[in-house]
């Protein structure tokens, strides 16, 4: 039971020293935790790569949630982009419409890959499924880009949190988008730091983002922080290509999420008590929802 | 380390809405089942917290009887898992409490069969759906219900905790965490021992005809 990296500096400078790629470093690490074959391993991704396509796919044709409060925006969004008016760059928002798609499916109570949780499944297959279509990559690539996600997750989840109760919005789409930018970056051939730099930030843009859930059911806002977490990632990715640097390292920005979640109040990390939950109008969805029960938490 | 694997953070696959609330809550019921050895034929679920006040929105009671259907987070029959379990012969109760729990997120199951066997289980769900079980018939333990595991009820008696390891070492299965508890000194006693790989049946039976043991349960890696 190896550990090859506990933190992105450590991360980096192993795929730097090793020539190799992160989801390289990724796979091995979980080879060495598990006991398990490479081909086990990347079968289990690949598994999760396809649940990603086929909710995209399911979304893409219109689903609605039990509630009837979110659904069908994302076939706006693809019809939209179809127009030809969208100003802010087709594969902008097919990335967009795509991670709405798998959100508007698992609140439809479809099947989804949660990354790094169900709430904030739609930012990393979502961005996946936009960039496939101008970097070409192989299907073994798209595995990777995955296991590269993960990989920065990792580190998020044992140095902080993707927690929405424990750690606010920061914690999950935020991470979300994060991961997705440093996993673009590999793709597009960049190098380890500019992984780190897009995932920085990414996430330096998301802090302080609130889990404030109305009904506390993972509808509203979350499909929409996936589109917008979604937008950020491809800028940030984007950014961190074109030679633009974090001038705080990786591993102080997901600390001060960390802090950040930490010092937040509980009425803002997933109790459906602050925020957008309790708007008059959120308080009247809960109302219709639950029949004047008083809703907590979600994700 | 709180995350071991990447699989913790690219997946569970699963069905919707909520890691924690669906298929935290599918996970809970599908131990609850693997640990009674069996589909019961009768389940009352009392639930907890957010739990309590949200489970409806977040089919946290149907990813629940999906789970003692020994449904996986991600089978599709949990959305149905109501009628299939009217199929299957299993007949249950959602009980909401107000009191407090230990954790957000707690589910009690007890449940049984026709023949008079009944069981007591809590669980939590902890996120990104991620599980403990903190309870069976009355003994605190702390389990993940992630890695296979078996449970072992037996007299709170000198040497028994030897007895058990010896055997796994003789089968070359190696333990990753272990915990006894006991309700009183000297009466019965619960052994939570985690291991590395699923267990056969021989062992289990092996284990059983151990001296000072009463039950063996396990729990498989799915």
């Amino acid at each position: 039971m190896e550990v090859l990296f506990r933190n992105v500096r450590e991360l980096v400078e192993r795929a730097e020293n090793e020539q190799k790629l992160m989801s390289e470093i990724m796979i091995e690490q979980e080879m060495g935790m598990t006991e398990r074959t490479r081909e086990e391993i990347f079968a289990q991704m690949e598994r999760n790569l396809e649940v990603m396509e086929q909710a995209i796919e399911r979304g893409l044709q219109g689903v609605t949630s039990v509630t009837g409060l979110t659904g069908g925006d994302a076939v706006l969004l693809q019809k939209y982009i179809q127009s030809g008016k969208g100003l802010s760059g087709d594969f902008l928002l097919d990335a967009v419409s795509k991670a709405v798609a798998t959100n508007e499916v698992n609140a439809a109570m479809g099947m989804i890959c949660a990354t790094p949780t169900a709430g904030s499944a739609g930012v990393v297959p979502g961005v996946l499924f936009a960039v496939k279509n101008k970097l070409n990559p192989t299907r073994e690539q798209m595995v990777r880009f995955l296991f590269t996600a993960g990989a920065f997750g990792f580190v998020v989840a044992n140095n902080a949190s993707i927690s929405g109760a424990a750690g606010g919005c920061q914690a999950e789409v935020g991470s979300a988008a994060a991961m997705a930018a440093a996993s673009i970056v590999e793709m597009a051939g960049g190098t380890p730091q500019q992984s780190a730099h897009a995932f920085s930030i990414s996430l330096k843009n998301m802090l302080g983002l609130v889990c404030d859930p109305v009904a506390g059911l993972v509808e509203v806002p979350c499909v929409k922080r996936n589109a917008m977490g979604a937008a950020n990632a491809m800028v940030a990715a984007d950014m961190a290509l074109a030679g633009v640097e974090s001038r705080i390292p990786t591993d102080e920005v997901i600390d001060a999420m960390y802090r950040i979640g930490q010092t937040m109040p509980s009425a803002l990390r997933e109790t459906a008590q602050g925020g957008l939950a309790a708007t008059p109008t959120g308080r009247w969805l809960e109302k219709r929802i639950f029949g004047g029960a008083v809703a907590n938490s979600g994700n | 380390m709180k995350f071991s694997s990447v699989f913790d953070i690219i997946g569970p696959v699963m069905i919707g809405p909520s890691s924690s609330h669906t298929a935290g809550a599918a996970r809970i019921g599908r131990v609850a089942r693997d640990l009674f050895g069996k589909q019961p034929t009768w389940a009352k679920i009392h639930l907890y917290g957010s739990f309590a006040e949200t489970y409806k929105g977040h089919g946290t009671d149907v990813a629940i009887i999906g789970g003692l259907l020994d449904y996986e987070t991600y089978d599709e029959r949990i959305k149905t898992a109501f009628e299939e379990a009217e199929k299957a012969g299993l007949s249950f109760e959602f009980i909401p409490e107000t009191g407090a729990s230990e954790h957000p997120n707690t589910a009690r199951i007890i449940l049984g069969d026709e023949e008079g066997n009944e069981m007591s289980m809590c669980g939590i769900s902890i996120g990104g759906g991620s599980i403990e079980i903190t309870e069976l018939n009355g003994f605190r333990l702390r389990m993940s219900g992630g890695m296979p595991a078996i449970l072992v009820v037996h007299n709170d008696r000198a040497g028994v905790v030897a007895h058990v390891s010896v055997c796994l070492a003789s089968h070359q299965i190696n333990i990753g965490h272990m915990e006894v508890s006991r309700k009183e000194r000297g009466t019965m006693a619960l052994m939570v021992i985690e291991v590395d790989q699923n267990l056969q049946q021989d062992v289990l039976h092996e284990l059983e005809r151990l001296p000072n043991i009463t039950q063996v349960s396990r729990i498989k890696n799915s």
